[in-house]
């Protein structure tokens, strides 16, 4: 089934590992991904904090091109674009403010929008957790892992529509439909200082420290993530993290499509996993092949939704 | 805030109207519970608590509150908001004032502006950011020519960056540059600081 898609910058650059095993997880689970043609940047914080307007104009573009093509539903993996674009999208009922933003665009933008989701409430919409488990093929039981979603994802409640702001659990659901052990991670929607580890490091250094430790202390095999700059945070920067907080973190931090991947058997090459600067490999050692292909359902095998 | 209750400042209630108008906001139902403050993940590098920013904006302390760094180290988490007893959108608040304090100049941290401008200039120029090319420009503008240079060595090993932009294809790029002109001359024409 094809899903018309908004891959985000951070997709070229700095999460193409996001970006691969997000496409290779979709593969499997019978969802082709086709990126709208011509996007654009949506802007991100910078654009927001300088102008909602300016914000405003560079995800309409986005929208416009989507409704253009026809689109009804818009995946993005990543929750700053969901963010932007579902703001946008809120925004631009109000006439007045269509208008200004219409002046900074080529054309007026369309009507009417298609909505905007990401490709992890996608996943859950597409299939649901006895479909995501009869693709398992190693059993990923020996893992203990912390769901992270950050703070965007799921904030604020009526834009993001993403269940409990602060105590979101679809990934949870995933991540246990995979059959790995996870925990309840306290800090899962903490902030991780964003892209504030530029002009002010001390304090996203402090900030992801936080987070690092308590999943340390929790004995997580791995820290599960979801956007690529809380992934970029806690792990690219996970040195100036450990300086900080005066701490030896070795706390691997991977994208949920990631796990998802592992546990359909997928090799670390297709994943990506070489991208990340805290190894994997204490984790493949854990993983053992799945007991039997088991087409039987799981327990508690419902909807994710 | 020198002092919160000290009356004998000087106060404009018009800056109270005008926040609560651009943010949307009823700022009287702020009765200072410091919900928004105990969640802030920011508030140790805060120079002023969201709480007192509440309050400044509430007496009509346009000076105090436009001139904190507190509005530019919020890191628009959104804590605040949702914690907020009175349905306040308090990031809303904080945005607005970051908003505001820009039109005017008065960017009491500089570097998180430089920042965001470097991250735009290259979606203005691309259509799409480039985190080689913003950390260059950012560089430059701050004169911190050591950024991240500890990260480097990792981050190039692993290819976590392109070396070169992606531009949008199909006249995309000067689309979105169309944008940025439109906008940058908009601002000029109702002279306000783009």
């Amino acid at each position: 089934m094809n899903y018309a898609y908004y891959p985000g910058c951070s997709a070229k650059g700095s999460s193409a590992d996001y970006e691969k095993s997000t496409q290779a997880v979709c593969a499997v689970l019978g969802m082709n991904l086709v990126e709208i043609p011509g996007w654009n940047c949506c802007g991100s914080t910078p654009a927001h904090a300088v102008d909602t307007e300016l914000s405003a104009a560079l995800c309409s573009r986005n929208l416009d091109i989507a409704a253009q093509q026809g689109v009804e539903k818009l995946l993005t993996p990543c929750p700053s674009c969901l963010s932007n674009l579902r703001h946008t999208a809120k925004r631009m009922e109000n006439p007045q403010f269509r208008a200004r933003v219409d002046e900074l665009l080529d054309n007026p933008a369309a009507p009417d929008f298609p909505g905007v989701t990401s490709v992890m409430q996608g996943m859950a919409a597409h299939c649901d957790a006895n479909g995501i488990a009869s693709f398992i093929r190693k059993d990923l039981g020996q893992l203990t892992l912390a769901p992270y979603y950050g703070c965007l994802m799921s904030r604020p409640a009526d834009i993001m529509d993403f269940g409990d702001p602060e105590n979101p659990t679809l990934m949870e659901c995933l991540l246990a439909a995979c059959g790995a052990k996870v925990l309840d991670f306290p800090l899962k929607t903490a902030c991780c200082g964003a892209s504030y580890g530029i002009p002010e490091r001390t304090m996203t250094a402090r900030l992801s420290a936080r987070i690092l430790r308590l999943a340390t202390d929790m004995k997580a095999d791995a820290i599960v993530a979801a956007c690529p700059l809380c992934q970029m945070n806690l792990d690219l920067r996970q040195p100036q993290a450990a300086k900080e907080a005066d701490a030896i973190f070795a706390m691997p931090v991977l994208y949920f499509t990631q796990i998802m991947g592992l546990a359909f058997g997928l090799s670390p090459d297709t994943l990506g996993l070489e991208k990340l600067r805290v190894s994997a490999s204490a984790l493949l050692d854990k993983l053992e092949p799945a007991p039997s292909i088991s087409k039987t359902p799981v327990e508690g095998g419902q909807s994710c939704e | 805030m020198k002092n919160a209750t000290d009356m004998s400042q000087r106060h404009d209630s018009g800056f109270t109207v005008e926040v609560g108008a651009q943010s949307g906001q009823k700022l009287s139902a702020c009765y200072q519970c410091g919900n928004c403050t105990a969640g802030c993940p920011a508030s140790f590098v805060y120079d002023r608590q969201v709480n007192q920013i509440m309050r400044g904006v509430q007496l009509g302390m346009k000076d105090e509150v436009l001139d904190s760094r507190a509005i530019w180290l919020c890191l628009s988490c959104s804590t605040c908001s949702l914690r907020c007893p009175n349905n306040i959108d308090v990031a809303a608040v904080m945005e607005t004032l970051r908003h505001m304090a820009r039109k005017e100049n008065r960017v009491a941290v500089g570097n998180v502006e430089k920042f965001w401008f470097s991250f735009l200039n290259t979606v203005r120029a691309f259509g799409r950011s480039w985190e080689i090319g913003t950390m260059a420009l950012y560089m430059m503008r701050s004169l911190r020519l050591f950024t991240d240079l500890d990260l480097a060595p990792e981050a190039l090993k692993k290819q976590k960056l392109g070396f070169k932009p992606h531009v949008v294809a199909q006249g995309g790029a000067s689309s979105v540059t169309r944008i940025f002109k439109r906008y940058k001359e908009r601002a000029e024409r109702e002279g306000v600081r783009p």
